[in-house]
């Protein structure tokens, strides 16, 4: 930058440079100019061919400076595109950029930063840019104008029945010639994650008034962040050699830039915001690295959240239409500038430059500073400027024409006389033809010989992120171009964006906008005035006479004629403008041809721009890649995974897993050479025979605790709670308002005022939310507290004949007798051994005499060791969710696929469980006629009627006369099937019209089949009753239990083996044993020697993460107006203080006591007697709930665990916001968690993060990839 | 992305929040008619300007909030709540926040 703007014009002598470059296979390339690093080059490809370029130059600038004029082939015509602007508006030199997997498609050459190795390629070409076939197209051009290929072709096929089948032909041929550039069809190798800041104020541009505005902001104490899309600061002080505020615009900047780091700025080069949504919140991506190492991310996508917004997003130059402006060689006089003065390359040597304002001035001046021949067309008439009033004292190489305007380009064949034109040569500039403005409109005036035409016909602000928000921009009589509108959030536009053009009145602007925006008005000051003579309001160069090929759009090939046409046609709102001409649809977005396109619209409809209108600027400004929205919910990481406490055991005895929602669960444990059917079906049969043993962790399970959670119970459920006695459960459905099935499960009573509901897997979640609406918005009057302790609890389902006997000899102070312990008794008890206490439960789900048992998680590797040595004996079988399913299947139990949100009680057979003593939820709407109509599809069980024969889920089910096929909808359809183990057949449930009643009235010439078009089956069925064994039940409450026929009393019970850090919920990551210990922790620069004390041993490490040695846990609540009575008990047990809203306090012993809400706290650390005295709490104050087990603490430090925390945490982390002592809860990968920041004064912040049992190791694999980028 | 002023959190992105729904609807008693429950459950205003509207801070602290959010600006002006003793400690809290004038 120095270079250009101190030293003067020495690259005049073409020739000895030209020798010199040439040498360097440049020969482009001027001597002195630019602020690209010339100690630095930088080797790339272009089409196969080896060039060169230097760091600090785009793709673009290192192509001009190789000599390479033609850089892409236009959409449509397939004309020749060379580079046509130094930014995001490009319009020409649109290309592919990396190879194999990482190819992208659609790269803008201009804005694509030079890095070593980058391999680029033309586009919609064959064989190559530089001769390609399809360009014979442009001599069809007639033929090819605004929505050529919908009129041509869809009349080949009017209303013919497969119309559409030749027009998909068409369109497929018509795509593969006007196609766009081809992606990478591998899956991207590449890293991408999102990112989260706040900050008080966000500048968006650091041109002048960008940095002035951050600047300013910093230094009147705002915590500021400045976001550049490019990779390098200082917008168009790098483009224009003028002074501004009397220094070198490269000295201002370097001032500037200093003075924004010395107050603390946060710079982002290379991030583009690329929308502004509500509350301030902004999205931009930033480009982190080309080619990443595998640790590294490419790209990052961030949320910032900025309490105020600067938006200096500058202007874009648009230019002129005129004949065959789209030549390599035509670029905007402000791109000409850029290259010549930020990168060092001359466009040309011969450069007509053609302005309709005084800022074209400035550009030719520069351009004849660097030694190019300058003639300039100034369409003003009466501008009788003379060549030394522009800004640099230009000598003889520059000529002035005024009322002159560019008619239309020649290339080099037309130009030397003979036929040729865009077909043969490189297509490129070779001369213009001028048109001189008469009184009667612009006449062709002469031909000058040129290399390259500069165009400039005003400039653009960028008014994208405003209109985001929803302003609309105003057009401005005097400055030509729409100026941001009025809004009345914190957002201020400030310098070009603007309207304000001179580099120093920018600057001014934007230290304007920061005193609006901190209502120091009077600190505002005039802007100078900046253009001397007006501009010509201008837009298209036409003559009489002249028929001319004039591109607004050539990203998409949109010309001045497509836009009359479709005024022509009737297209006169913008809007179907837009979309039939497809003009501003490119990757561009309109930033080239929007204004000029309204123009000729306007014109053409005899109407003044802004009632022509504008389109509205929608996000992104620039393409975002799909691979950084995805980020790192992509692969195993799309969505979290859950793992139970038994999933490395399970996986130990060889369990093939499946998923269940969210969950991982067993699937079946197969013998060797075992499949799917032979494993299940072996399974269920021994259960049934003797007994089995399956994880049953992932069953919801809510704690409802409370004086009034009988009642609130009585109200969600169809049947009586309020009666069930403590130490009893139930089996219970709840609908929803509607009247249709919600969800089923058990309640158990725990005691007095506790009870535990379960759910299916699948309705955990939701079963738990709409207690919460249910509790917190239409039934406030009852004091509940609701706890999801599904992590909290590892449940083991114990079923078949022997499960008695297994439990018996396993289990303590519990009398298992029948009398003593009924079907349906809940007990707890302790396992042999007396230190593992459990919870017990007879239910059977299975059909058999079976139970349900509960131990907190981290004692589940030890519950499963003992069982299993027993159930071994006595040959029982571990099962699987296969065999769970065929168990229920045969029993007639109903389960997700029944339970499928358009069933009623009575369609599912439980008609008679709705109660008819009290009200229930959705019992009114239940009694609605459609719902009470018998006819309705009714579970039935179905058996083939063909021994032998299988059907499948899914199935419609047909009743046709006997001998027809099947057709239509059907009467019904299956739900689920089975193989049965006990009858030897398959077997099904579903849903039939009427049910069985119905299907016992067939007649004798009917069939029932069970049709499956898609696979095509078709099995005649019979409908049974869905319960295929044991309807009585006896089965479940047997008289007397076999022989155990094996000494079960030598099992002992070996406590979990605990890792030093306690819990083994990393068990099985990536199959590692448990004791290895690189498999809990990570840092980024450093191993850990001594994982109890990562702080003193990491102290220098980027970030380290390890899992907390686990302390008692408590949730406490107060009911409404019992806080201070809670708050005493509390205060009492950790001996500190109450904290306030999103605080811990410290008590003794390190007891730590946090908010969780304005009526619930944590309690960290406390004793086995201060956990009694919780447990005993009166229940006219509140709830308290351990929860040790259900979740996971890993400790995060290091001086960049703010920043990884960020990555995922949408919190706002700064030391303002979230001190030493705070806690908050967020949602990490859609998980619910808790973030603490120690006390204790660590230098950088140690933080502490609580993430539930089930999901921790999904999120510490999460946090171990991220964290990995600081590695080296 | 709306910023919701959670009255325990804070301002959070919606994203942590769970739509709920209109909260201007009055829930008829369990035991009353069918007709009450269709004209709750089925038959909904949709006000261009201020509403009042359930969401659930799903991903922090769980409270059911009562969002007044203009549906024309989404300006959301006010947040409280859905339980009203909850809503009586929030403002208690603030209010032994705020200095006695």
């Amino acid at each position: 930058m120095t270079d250009a703007a101190t030293t003067p014009p020495v690259d005049l002598d073409l020739r000895r440079r030209d020798a010199a470059a040439a040498l360097a296979a440049e020969p482009n390339r001027l001597v002195v100019r630019g602020i690209i690093d010339r100690a630095a080059p930088r080797r790339f490809q272009w089409e196969g061919r080896e060039l060169k370029g230097y760091a600090g130059d785009t793709l673009a600038s290192a192509l001009i400076a190789s000599g390479v004029r033609t850089v892409a082939r236009g959409f449509k015509y397939h004309r020749p595109r060379g580079v046509m602007s130094a930014g995001v508006e490009e319009g020409g030199a649109i290309v592919a950029v990396g190879e194999g997997d990482r190819r992208i498609a659609n790269i803008n050459a201009a804005t694509q930063e030079l890095y070593e190795g980058l391999a680029a390629f033309g586009q919609n070409a064959w064989p190559s840019v530089s001769w390609d076939a399809a360009r014979v197209n442009d001599r069809l051009g007639r033929f090819l104008g605004a929505g050529f290929y919908y009129k041509t072709f869809f009349s080949f096929t009017p209303n013919t029945p497969d119309g559409t089948g030749h027009w998909m032909l068409f369109e497929r041929a018509i795509r593969a010639a006007a196609g766009m550039g081809k992606a990478s069809r591998e899956p991207d190798p590449d890293q991408y994650e999102a990112a989260h800041a706040h900050c008080d104020m966000l500048v968006v541009g650091s041109g002048p008034a960008g940095l002035e505005a951050a600047r300013v902001a910093a230094e009147a104490g705002l915590d500021v962040i400045l976001a550049e899309q490019d990779f390098e600061l200082g917008g168009r002080l790098l483009a224009e050699a003028a002074e501004i505020d009397s220094a070198a615009p490269g000295d201002w900047r370097d001032q500037r830039l200093a003075a924004l780091r010395a107050a603390g700025v946060r710079i982002m080069l290379r991030t583009t915001v690329f929308g502004l949504y509500d509350g301030g919140v902004a999205g931009m991506m930033e480009r982190v690295a080309h080619s990443p190492e595998p640790h590294q991310v490419r790209e990052r996508f961030w949320t910032v959240r900025a309490d105020r917004i600067v938006l200096a997003t500058g202007a874009i130059e648009r230019g002129l239409a005129f004949g065959e402006n789209d030549r390599p060689g035509v670029m905007t006089a402000g791109a000409a500038q850029a290259y010549v003065n930020r990168f060092g390359v001359a466009p040309g040597r011969r450069a007509v430059v053609a302005t309709t304002h005084d800022g074209g001035l400035g550009a030719a001046a520069d351009l004849a500073a660097a030694g190019l021949e300058v003639a300039i067309l100034d369409a003003r008439t009466g501008v009788a400027r003379e060549i030394g009033d522009t800004p640099s004292g230009l000598g003889a190489a520059v000529s002035h024409l005024a009322g002159a305007a560019p008619l239309r380009t020649l290339g080099r064949a037309r130009a030397l006389g003979d036929v040729g034109d865009v077909m043969f040569g490189d297509g490129g500039v070779a001369a213009l033809e001028i048109a001189l403005d008469t009184d009667r409109g612009w006449r062709v005036a002469d031909r000058i010989e040129c290399d390259m035409v500069a165009v400039s016909g005003g400039w653009s602000p960028v008014v994208n992120l405003l209109s985001h928000r929803g302003v609309k921009p105003v057009w401005d009589t005097e400055r030509l171009c729409f100026l941001p509108g009025e809004t009345s959030e914190p957002i201020e536009v400030c310098g070009a964006a603007a309207g304000v053009w001179e580099a120093g009145a920018c600057a001014a602007s934007g230290r304007n906008a920061v005193a609006r925006l901190l209502g120091r008005t009077e600190e505002e000051a005039p802007l100078r005035r900046a253009s001397a003579s007006p501009p010509r309001e201008m837009y298209e160069v036409r003559a009489p006479g002249r028929k001319l090929k004039s591109f607004i759009d050539p990203q998409h090939d949109v010309t001045t004629e497509d836009v009359r046409q479709a005024a022509c046609e009737g297209y006169v709102s913008v809007e179907h403008l837009k979309r039939y001409t497809t003009l501003g649809m490119a990757t561009d977005q309109g930033k080239n041809g929007n204004i000029l396109g309204l123009a000729v619209m306007a014109e053409a409809l005899k109407r003044e721009i802004p009632e022509v209108g504008t389109t509205t600027f929608r996000p992104p400004y620039t393409p975002v890649s799909l691979g950084v929205l995805a980020g790192r919910s992509r692969g195993k990481h799309f969505k979290p995974k859950r793992r139970t406490p038994l999933h490395a055991w399970s996986l130990a005895q060889g369990a093939v897993m499946t998923d269940a929602g969210l969950w991982r669960r067993s699937w079946y444990f197969p013998h060797a050479m075992e499949g799917l059917d032979d494993a299940y079906i072996r399974e269920a049969a021994a259960v049934r025979a003797s007994v089995g043993l399956c994880d049953v962790t992932s069953l919801g399970k809510i704690s409802v605790q409370g004086p009034d959670a009988g009642e609130f119970l009585n109200r969600v459920y169809v049947n009586g709670m309020a009666k069930l006695p403590v130490g009893k459960a139930r089996y219970g459905v709840m609908l929803r308002d509607d009247g249709l099935v919600f969800d089923d499960g058990a309640v158990w009573r725990l005691g007095e005022t506790d009870y535990l509901v379960t759910t299916t897997t699948a309705g955990a979640g939701k079963v738990m939310s709409w207690l919460e609406e249910l509790s917190q918005t239409r039934w406030p009057e009852l004091r509940v507290a609701l706890s999801s302790v599904t992590d909290r609890w590892a449940g083991v389902a114990v079923a078949g004949p022997q499960a008695r006997n297994l439990l018996t000899a396993l289990v303590e102070d519990v009398d298992f007798e029948d009398a003593a312990f009924p079907f349906m008794g809940v007990r707890a008890g302790r396992l042999k051994g007396g230190e593992i206490e459990c919870w017990l439960a007879r239910l059977s789900f299975s059909g058999e005499l079976a139970y349900e048992i509960y131990v907190e998680s981290d004692h589940a590797p030890a519950l499963m060791d003992v069982l299993w040595e027993g159930a071994k004996a006595l040959g029982g079988v571990l099962y699987g969710t296969e065999a769970l399913g065929a168990l229920r299947i045969e029993k007639g139990h109903v389960a997700g696929p029944e339970l499928d949100g358009r069933t009623t009680l009575a369609d599912l057979g439980l008609g008679a469980m709705g109660s008819t003593k009290k009200p229930y939820l959705g019992a009114a709407l239940a009694q609605r006629e459609v719902l009470a109509d018998a006819g309705r599809q009714r579970l039935v069980g179905l058996t083939p009627l063909e021994e032998g024969a299988q059907f499948k889920a899914g199935s419609i089910l047909c009743r046709v006369p006997l001998g027809e096929s099947p057709s239509g909808h059907g009467v019904g359809w299956v739900s689920s099937v089975t193989y049965s183990p006990a009858l030897g057949h398959w077997i099904g449930l579903g849903f039939i019209e009427g049910g069985i009643e119905k299907a016992a009235t067939r007649k004798a010439e009917e069939a029932i089949i069970a049709a499956d078009p898609v696979r095509g089956a078709e099995t005649r069925v019979r409908v049974v009753s869905p319960h295929f064994i044991d309807p009585e039940g006896a089965r479940m409450r047997p008289e007397a239990d076999p022989a155990p026929g094996a000494d079960l009393s030598t099992i002992n019970v070996r406590p979990s083996r605990r890792s030093a850090f306690g819990t083994l919920w990393l068990d099985g990551l990536d199959n590692r044993a448990a004791d290895d210990p690189n498999a809990r922790r990570v840092v980024g620069r450093v191993e850990l020697d001594d994982p109890e004390d990562p702080v003193s041993d990491a102290q220098d490490a980027a970030v380290w993460l390890v899992e907390e040695r686990p302390r008692p846990l408590w949730r406490v609540e107060a009911w409404p107006g019992r806080r201070a009575a809670v708050e005493g008990l509390l205060r009492e047990l950790s001996g500190g203080a109450a904290p306030a809203y999103g605080r811990t306090e410290i008590g003794e012993d390190e007891i730590e006591l946090s908010r969780a809400g304005p009526l619930s706290w944590r309690v960290l650390g406390l004793g086995p007697e201060g956990g009694e005295r919780l447990a005993m709490m009166d229940a006219e104050d509140g709830a308290a709930l351990e929860l040790s087990h259900a979740e996971v603490a890993v400790r995060i430090g290091g001086r960049e665990a703010a920043t990884l925390l960020n990555r995922f945490l949408p919190l706002d982390l700064r030391d303002a916001s979230f001190p030493e002592g705070s806690t908050a809860i967020t949602g990490f990968h859609h998980t619910p968690v808790t973030l603490d920041r120690l006390s204790g004064a660590s230098i950088p912040p140690t933080y502490r993060l609580w993430v539930p049992r089930s999901y921790a190791w999904s999120l510490w694999g999460l946090l171990r990839e991220s964290a990995a980028q600081w590695r080296g | 992305m709306l910023r919701i002023p959670c009255p325990y959190c804070g301002p959070r992105d919606h994203a942590e929040f769970d739509y709920g729904g209109d909260a201007t609807v009055v829930w008829p008693a369990l035991d009353d008619t069918t007709e009450a429950w269709v004209e709750a459950l089925y038959f909904r205003d949709d006000p261009k300007g201020p509403h009042r509207e359930l969401w659930r801070h799903a991903r922090g602290c769980r409270l059911w909030l009562i969002v007044e959010r203009d549906t024309v600006t989404h300006e959301i002006s006010a947040a409280h709540p859905a339980h009203p003793g909850m809503a009586d400690e929030v403002t208690a809290q603030s209010q032994a926040e705020t200095p006695s004038a």
